[in-house]
């Protein structure tokens, strides 16, 4: 058998995502792993764009509009309608941008996620309002190059560290919070199989690469995601009724030659990179002594 | 009580919509030497590759030929690439789109 995804598509062709876009790749496995009885909650996005004007539709499950910062709110209304109605054999997905997470639905989804509604949250995360033109969010990385930061004579590119909405959520206590790349599909789908099960907020954050905010070619989408992970940029990790566990990639590279890939880190120097270089080692030691002390059976 | 309406935004598919004018390079399968992984197909954003069950398509060995193979409706396909970049037989190649002017 050589799919390791399921075949049923519910999302069609013809959008209007740009070329080699990580978001609608995102969009596409999570709707296989949830099927048919799914209702899709989108505030201001790449995703509100991408399934194109009326009268046509590129997801074939419901789909509704909500403004930016009230993707959170939405699910959680749609959860408590869709019960009082019987149909609790619905999965109500939120799936926001990292702007419409880190930044200006924070509240939002921090409130839906303490009600405990029986929902699920994808953060896709492109690193950056691409949507509108390549502004720095909360959740661009350190050293990015953005329009709102830009590189010139100055080199004002970003000097904080990305905002991880996952580890905020993991800190609140949310029964389950997980990392996921498009470059890993199997992974994101066993997660959100796992997720189904848990009755409660879910939190699942993808990185969506982004080529036309990212500055490199489209056909590396994949790759890039890839190195992401392999190079600790974006450790993948599952908490689930409060235990970690972290995966370790098979390969590691250097943060360097992830960053070599993108247009938006070639200004950076040796010592942006050594420094970049030690904030990740240092994150992954975090999450990984995190990992052993949640293992540990409670007192 | 208002009955929530279940039912995607719109009855038409944006199938409607051809995106194939976005393509400058256009990927094309060596079916003799595709190993029918589907790796092509999995991380398409586009959507663009059918799974085929037709015998008639070439095929490296008899049970490759027993396989599902992609294949590419390039009336969708925007020419991102990232199929041949990730093919591991390398047997998607990317040539220069020749076609009509709109």
């Amino acid at each position: 058998m050589p799919f390791s995804i399921p075949t049923e598509e519910f999302m069609e062709p013809g959008h209007t995502a740009c070329h080699g876009c990580g978001a609608t790749l995102a969009m596409r496995y999570v709707l296989k792993a949830l099927g048919k009885n799914t209702v899709v909650s989108v505030p201001a996005s790449c995703w509100a764009v991408i399934p194109g004007a009326m009268p046509y539709r590129t997801l074939d499950v419901p789909m509704v509009y909500t403004p930016f910062a009230a993707t959170g709110a939405s699910i959680s209304g749609l959860r408590e309608a869709l019960d009082i109605q019987g149909k609790e054999d619905y999965n109500v997905v939120g799936f926001a941008g990292d702007g419409g997470t880190a930044d200006i639905g924070l509240q939002s989804l921090s409130g839906a996620m303490e009600r405990g509604h029986n929902v699920f949250y994808i953060m896709y995360d492109n690193e950056g309002y691409m949507n509108t033109g390549v502004q720095r969010s909360g959740s661009t990385p350190y050293g990015a190059e953005t329009t709102t930061t830009p590189v010139g004579k100055e080199r004002n590119f970003k000097r904080q560290n990305k905002k991880v909405v996952a580890d905020i959520m993991m800190a609140q206590g949310v029964p389950y919070v997980a990392t996921a790349t498009i470059a890993y599909p199997e992974d994101l789908i066993r997660k959100l199989d796992n997720a189904r099960k848990i009755h409660g907020p879910k939190f699942i954050q993808v990185l969506a690469t982004c080529p036309t905010g990212w500055y490199y070619p489209p056909e590396k989408s994949v790759e890039v995601s890839r190195l992401a992970v392999q190079s600790g940029v974006f450790p993948l990790y599952e908490f689930q009724n409060g235990v970690l566990r972290v995966s370790k990639p098979s390969k590691t590279v250097e943060v360097r030659e992830y960053l070599s890939m993108q247009g938006r880190f070639s200004h950076l120097n040796d010592e942006d990179i050594a420094q970049l270089q030690e904030y990740v080692n240092q994150r992954m030691t975090m999450l990984l002594e995190k990992e052993k002390d949640t293992a540990k059976p409670g007192p | 009580m208002v009955e929530l309406i279940l039912a995607p935004i719109a009855e038409k598919s944006s199938k409607f919509n051809h995106t194939d004018s976005w393509r400058i390079l256009k990927p094309e399968i060596e079916y003799d030497k595709c190993i029918r992984c589907m790796i092509c197909w999995k991380f398409c954003p586009d959507n663009a590759f059918e799974i085929s069950t037709g015998s008639s398509i070439p095929s490296p060995n008899e049970r490759t030929a027993k396989l599902e193979a992609p294949v590419i409706n390039y009336d969708y396909c925007k020419g991102c690439g990232i199929c041949a970049n990730e093919c591991p037989e390398k047997c998607i190649e990317m040539t220069v789109e020749s076609k009509k002017v709109i």
